[in-house]
């Protein structure tokens, strides 16, 4: 850890002079490359919905945790995301009613669940940072468990992908090559819903989805290829999340909104240049 | 009976001793909603059978039970050349490909790569390049590798498909043919491959489709099914059905 700060400092750039700046743009580095790979992937299986609505189950995870106090919150959270993901999951396989239906229950379900519990007693301000999240505020074992989780996740991601790429062009197709489709989603969205959890808090929850769509939908626009999708995802999510962290330092504003403005502006770009190629 | 025994081998009497699938029973509930029921339909290797019908008379939906995609009554049993029961035999799925996520950056290579190797296709340059060359070969469609799946026609699309649903070689193809969307070049195309297949490969092959012409002048055997098979027989036969004639109206006219 200490060369890599010691690496930092030597770049010429005053705002890393500072500690918390270091740190921010660690977990930056580490919290973008996750969500622009996911991204790809929740943006081709149409999950953009969905994973907005895990982000609102995290929000009951962070509660729960707060008031059973059985686990540390973070481990009560991440646990009650995933359970909160498989179950939409395992409910949307097995249920005629349509999935958008399905995940906006769950989604008023988990805001409401959560804000009925924080504002118990009328303490909810303290939770208040939650919705806008703080990256200036990481410290340096929250990176290192970061780092952890981004490379629990590439090994996933290696594992998982092919299939979860057969599942985003059609599930009877994938289904028909041996691939359970239940076991794909679930497993990606048990991901998804480790990311969100772990990130919520720096991220916070109104703009944590526009990381997980924005990257993708703007590479999508541009790309021809898996893997150029990919390249140009990760790459527009970290550009969007160093760019936004500089920007936010400069103008003193909130460092999550920045990022996800930047994105957008990204998007909106390549949403041009997409008219532009179709021509 | 006598002349339905030796027209064809479109019986469903000498299933016992070659090659076949048989279709027992089968049925598919929505609910209470019958989608339908006692379907018995027995496909001998090299055979094309055709399943025929109105909408909602469900065709793709029995495609889905054969798969084991939807919880269904009945039993599939596959025999072999040598009469062996071997159990569920490897079916190929060829799915309508409008239903198809087309807009997405995706390859006809990455698509081959992902559905044949494990290597990540994200991550990994494909090493297996020529194997999914010669996968494409089968349905003349080689030219297309490095083609975006959005950039393919309804025919090159469809004949991408089958080269995928050929891999690995099935004993028994299915295809959901769309109603519309593959020209008639394509078309011929579509089904000279199906020829190739069922006397090279002496593939069993089931296929819904919605052009009875084509139907008439290619399929050994024909299903025609409205929540339940109404008739099956020669295309003969079954186009000169009282029954066919009626639900198609007009269009059996001739035939």
């Amino acid at each position: 850890m200490d060369i890599i700060y010691d690496l930092l400092s030597m770049l010429p750039f005053d705002w890393l002079s500072y500690g918390f700046m270091r740190n921010a743009l660690l977990a930056v580095l580490l919290i973008t490359p996750l969500f622009g790979l996911l991204s790809t992937m929740v943006v081709s299986n149409r999950m953009a919905f969905f994973s907005d609505s895990l982000g609102h189950g995290a929000f009951t995870g962070l509660a729960l945790g707060a008031i059973l106090g059985i686990f540390s919150p973070t481990m009560s959270l991440i646990l009650f995301s995933v359970v909160f993901a498989l179950l939409i999951t395992w409910i949307k396989n097995n249920s005629t009613a349509s999935t958008d239906t399905i995940i906006g229950v769950f989604s008023s379900v988990g805001i409401a669940a959560g804000l009925m519990m924080m504002s118990y007693g009328g303490g909810f301000n303290k939770y208040s940072s939650y919705l806008i999240g703080d990256i200036l505020s990481i410290t340096q074992e929250e990176i290192q468990s970061l780092a952890l989780v981004l490379v629990v996740v590439l090994l996933a991601w290696g594992w998982i992908f092919n299939r979860l790429l057969i599942l985003s062009v059609n599930s009877s197709f994938a289904r028909s090559r041996g691939i359970s489709v239940m076991l794909v989603e679930g497993i990606f969205a048990a991901m998804v819903a480790v990311v969100v959890a772990i990130s919520i808090q720096w991220v916070g929850l109104l703009i944590i989805n526009s990381l997980l769509v924005l990257p993708g939908a703007a590479a999508r626009n541009v790309a021809q290829s898996v893997k150029q999708y990919h390249l140009l995802s990760v790459a527009f999510a970290m550009v969007a999340g160093i760019s936004g962290l500089v920007l936010a330092y400069y103008f003193n504003m909130a460092a999550g909104a920045t990022i996800v403005v930047i994105a957008a502006g990204i998007f909106f770009i390549t949403l041009l240049l997409k008219g532009k190629m179709a021509k | 009976m006598l002349k339905k025994l030796f027209h064809h081998a479109s019986s469903q009497k000498d299933c016992a001793r070659l090659c076949c699938t048989k279709i027992e029973n089968f049925g598919v509930k929505a609910g209470r909603l019958v989608i339908f029921e006692d379907v018995n339909i027995h496909v001998h290797c090299g055979q094309l059978t055709a399943i025929i019908g109105p909408n909602g008379a469900g065709k793709s939906t029995l495609l889905k039970a054969i798969l084991g995609e939807i919880p269904h009554t009945g039993k599939l049993k596959y025999t072999d050349a040598k009469g062996k029961h071997t159990g569920n035999p490897v079916i190929g799925y060829v799915p309508q490909y409008l239903k198809f996520d087309v807009s997405a950056p995706i390859t006809v290579q990455d698509l081959f790569a992902a559905c044949l190797s494990q290597r990540p296709v994200w991550l990994l340059p494909v090493n297996n390049r020529q194997e999914i060359i010669r996968c494409l070969s089968r349905v003349r469609a080689a030219e297309l590798i490095d083609r975006r799946l959005g950039a393919l026609s309804g025919g090159e699309l469809q004949r991408v498909l089958v080269a995928l649903a050929l891999n690995p070689m099935p004993d028994l193809l299915l295809l959901d043919e769309p109603v519309s969307g593959v020209d008639q070049n394509g078309l011929e195309i579509f089904y000279e491959i199906l020829e190739d297949l069922q006397n090279n490969e002496d593939m069993a092959i089931i296929l819904v489709s919605h052009d009875l012409n084509m139907v008439a002048r290619h399929a050994d055997q024909v299903v025609l099914m409205d929540k339940g098979v109404v008739c099956s027989g020669t295309s003969r036969e079954v186009f000169q059905d009282a029954r066919t004639r009626k639900i198609f109206g007009m269009l059996a006219e001739g035939r």
